[in-house]
């Protein structure tokens, strides 16, 4: 049966004016959402999949303006004024963010927040409308919603605080709800959790939902039609299963090929210890201060015994707040631990920033955010360099710059962009410089902390492959820090589980994620890579 | 909070020790003394002077001496003013600056907010640059231009308010339209700017996309965030303006204490320029503790305690 088009969107187009003239961000795209539908639009960042719902929601930044129609349910909304607009919004169409950590106002509790659109859209009386905005919490699984309600958004969890996002979302009883990645920032268990939670809704409740997306697994298990977007434009669109089973545009099959695959073997058994750690221990002091004697302590490493042997992968996985990056910060001496740390058969326990020095051009570090962690006054050549500048305060310029071209031309990179700044470059890029700065000192052990979570799949892919190839040429050994399980498959031996600062589980990878022997493991392989549906009921009449 | 009060006040006895201290013993660096003048006294006379006043025993005697009085909470006498104690001088001059001050203070917020504000909201529009360049003028203009030209235009050739002087409210308006003039300034460029970044930030978005109306997108969840740079502002700047500001009472001779700080330490009149100290401190530390507690009660992930 043919539904009639809920949200009716043709030749969308979205245009920025910058200072380097007006870019265009959507390029005249068509879209139909039916009622009790999901539809997913799937893309790469920049691909105009979040600003072409912007556009719809009239939510462009100020420089942004929007052409073309998109309706709801006939009421054209490109154009349309802000109190028209403010009829829609928020009562027939609602929407999550990817943000969840800042989509709520910090200065309001989330009581007021939740009632605030259902006073406002149906003129509910302050207390019916709380009474409605408990059952909601309860609704969306937050523990003891009657006390919650008045709890600030900085008490709560990033997956809490997304819950909320999802109540409020629900609050008036839209048609339509657009989700803009609403679980990207969340850990894998907690992103299951919502998604359950939004399809048990929908079939309660019976909204359309647009789901915006860059996680293909995701789309497959939880919407009815795909768009496929590119560079502004739909390459792609079709029903989920036919769009899996025969995609068309060689841009979706690329999408589809990009999960990242091949294994790492382990190293020779009689591979000597590199780095090795016993017994860690690491307690961070809440609190306190000059006229306060309340200190609290968190145990952020629990006993942690690590050994990583030369030319191995040991992948460290665990949720945010498991301890899993302070572990890696602790094994190079970053971060002060106790216990036992070895290197290179050397006690380095104690050693002080002196000792520490020449050691440290063979222990590594590259951080997740790849554009954070690029200075934005320095050349690449310089960033790049700075580490020999540093160890090796007699090399020739020559000689560094050599080296530069070398390391960068290693790293998939022209050596001729050493003169440029890292704003010019894309995110993939800037992994690739951070790369080639820890390389170039020809380390032993590099610590990577979550290399690849900022990128694209498709990047995510292409930067796995290049530290794999790092490794067998010059023999490094990697502590691969990350919560993307597919990731760690693909590059590490060995792995590490952690929670809540504890080793779970550990094991050669291929035990561990074949034949998980912890509930915590088992629930955290479920949670990634289980390919069933959120949904029992195809919503498809 | 109340905890947090009290030891924020606690911790305030020893700065303040520290500050006396320090100005006791710096202002007596400086030569010459409350009793040199041009034509050298009788020495007998400076003799009997200094006798009476302490300044015949060693320094740190007197130091102990002038502690002892202020804990009891004796200034002084003034030497410059013979026939005043300090502790007077303030009683008839503080209330005086206080009321200047605190009226500047408040017209400063009042209409710095709003134009900041309204800036914001109509971001690069001739409204804005309005606000900015009148702004930037008002910051750039020193008070002893202001003050004068205003006494001159509005006083002096227009006649429609006294040119200065103390008495009436008609009095008042031109030191407090000098006094509120560069705050205007400043507190609204300080609004525009935390306006801007919260009308762009994501829980403003989220406001919107719920669709709320334009007043309570803005005034409740746009103004909230960004009052805050401006009370922090606020505090160090409401204990200078409470003190007096000797430019504006010099020129338009009004009997505050402002003035009080600079005639003090060119007539070396020692106990009124620590007396000043006393009271300037004071005013930081409650405006500052003020601050503080303004800071907790707009933004609940402040927490003292």
């Amino acid at each position: 049966m043919e539904k009639q088009s809920l949200l009716k969107v043709r030749n969308l187009r979205v245009e920025f004016s910058t200072n380097d003239g007006v870019v265009e961000a959507v390029k005249g795209i068509d879209l139909d959402l039916r009622s009790n539908e999901t539809v997913a639009i799937v893309g790469e960042s920049g691909s105009g999949k979040s600003q072409a719902m912007m556009a719809i929601m009239g939510l462009l930044a100020a420089n942004g303006r929007a052409s073309g129609s998109a309706s709801y349910r006939g009421q054209e909304l490109i154009g349309l004024g802000e109190s028209g607009l403010n009829r829609i919004r928020g009562s027939k169409i609602t929407m999550i963010f990817q943000e969840p950590m800042t989509s709520l106002d910090p200065l309001y509790r989330i009581g007021r927040q939740l009632v605030e659109p259902m006073v406002h859209h149906r003129g509910l009386a302050a207390r019916a409308a709380r009474a409605r905005a408990i059952e909601l919490l309860e609704l969306v699984g937050i523990p003891d919603p009657g006390r919650r309600i008045d709890s600030y958004p900085h008490e709560l969890s990033g997956g809490q605080r997304q819950r909320v996002m999802i109540a409020m979302a629900l609050a008036n009883e839209p048609d339509v709800l657009i989700a803009d990645e609403p679980t990207t920032a969340l850990d894998v268990t907690i992103q299951a959790q919502i998604l359950t939670l939004l399809a048990d809704l929908q079939s309660k409740l019976g909204m359309a939902i647009v789901f915006i997306t860059h996680d293909l697994g995701i789309v497959r298990r939880f919407a009815d039609r795909v768009y496929v977007m590119r560079a502004g434009e739909v390459v792609e669109q079709d029903h989920t299963g036919s769009l899996f089973a025969n995609p068309s545009h060689p841009y979706t099959r690329m999408l589809l090929a990009a999960q990242p695959t091949g294994r790492k073997t382990p190293p020779p058994p009689d591979s000597p210890p590199l780095l090795e750690g016993r017994d860690v221990n690491v307690t961070f002091r809440i609190g306190g201060g000059w006229f306060s004697r309340s200190v609290d302590e968190l145990r952020a490493v629990a006993n942690a015994s690590v050994s990583l042997r030369r030319g191995q992968t040991i992948g460290i996985v665990g949720e945010s707040g498991s301890g899993k990056s302070t572990l890696g910060r602790a094994l190079l001496r970053l971060v002060p631990s106790r216990g036992t740390i070895r290197f290179e058969e050397r006690d380095i326990s104690d050693a002080d920033k002196n000792h520490m020095r020449p050691l440290r051009k063979r222990l590594q570090l590259v951080f997740q955010d790849p554009f954070g962690s690029l200075s934005p006054r320095m050349t690449v050549g310089q960033i790049v360099t700075e580490g020999l500048r540093v160890h090796m305060p007699k090399m020739p310029a020559h000689e560094r710059d050599l080296r530069a071209s070398e390391v960068l031309r290693e790293v998939g990179l022209d050596p001729a962009v050493a003169n440029r700044y890292p704003h010019e470059f894309s995110g993939g890029q800037r992994q690739r410089i951070a790369i080639a700065r820890a390389m170039i000192l020809k380390p032993g052990v590099v610590v990577l902390d979550e290399p690849t979570s900022a990128l694209d799949r498709s990047v995510q892919k292409q930067i796995v492959d290049l530290l794999r190839d790092l490794q067998s040429a010059h023999g490094l050994s990697y502590l691969f820090i990350s919560h993307d399980l597919a990731v760690v498959r693909a590059m590490a031996d060995y792995i590490i589980v952690m929670r809540a600062g504890r080793l779970v589980e550990e094991g050669p990878t291929d035990a561990i994620f074949d034949s998980p022997r912890e509930d915590y493991t088992k629930s955290l392989m479920a949670a990634a890579l289980d390919g069933t549906p959120f949904r029992n009921t195809p919503a498809r009449a | 909070m109340i905890v947090y009060v009290l030891r924020r006040l606690a911790s305030a006895i020893p700065t303040l020790f520290i500050i006396v201290t320090l100005a006791f013993f710096m202002i007596r660096l400086a030569p010459g003394g409350p009793f040199s003048l041009e034509r050298p006294l009788d020495p007998l006379i400076m003799q009997n002077l200094e006798r009476a006043y302490n300044f015949d025993k060693p320094l740190w005697q007197q130091y102990l001496i002038y502690i002892g009085n202020l804990l009891q909470g004796d200034l002084g006498p003034s030497f410059t003013r013979r026939d005043f104690s300090v502790g007077d001088l303030f009683r008839t001059g503080l209330p005086v600056s206080i009321a200047l001050g605190s009226l500047a203070m408040s017209i400063a917020l009042v209409v710095g907010v709003l134009l900041g504000a309204l800036a914001a909201l109509r971001q690069n529009s001739w409204v804005d640059y309005t606000v900015v360049g009148t702004a930037t003028l008002g910051i750039t203009i020193p008070t002893f231009v202001i003050a004068p030209l205003l006494s001159l235009s509005f006083g002096v050739m227009m006649g429609w308010l006294p040119a200065g002087g103390w008495g009436t409210w008609q009095h008042m308006v031109l030191p407090v339209a000098t006094l509120a003039l560069p705050q205007i300034a400043i507190v609204a460029r300080l609004t525009r700017g935390a306006t801007i970044e919260a009308l762009r930030s994501n829980h403003v978005r989220t406001a919107r996309a719920y669709g709320l109306p334009a007043r309570v997108v803005v005034g409740v969840h746009a103004l909230r965030g960004a009052i805050l740079p401006v009370v922090s502002y606020l505090g160090p700047t409401a204990a200078a303006l409470l003190t007096g500001s000797v430019v504006v009472e010099t020129i338009f001779g009004i009997p505050g204490i402002g003035r009080y700080f600079v005639q003090g330490a060119l007539g070396r009149d020692y106990t009124l320029v620590m007396g000043t100290v006393v009271v300037i401190a004071c005013f930081v530390i409650v405006f500052n503790l003020i601050v503080d507690i303004l800071y907790a009660w707009l933004d609940p992930r402040v927490r003292y305690d």
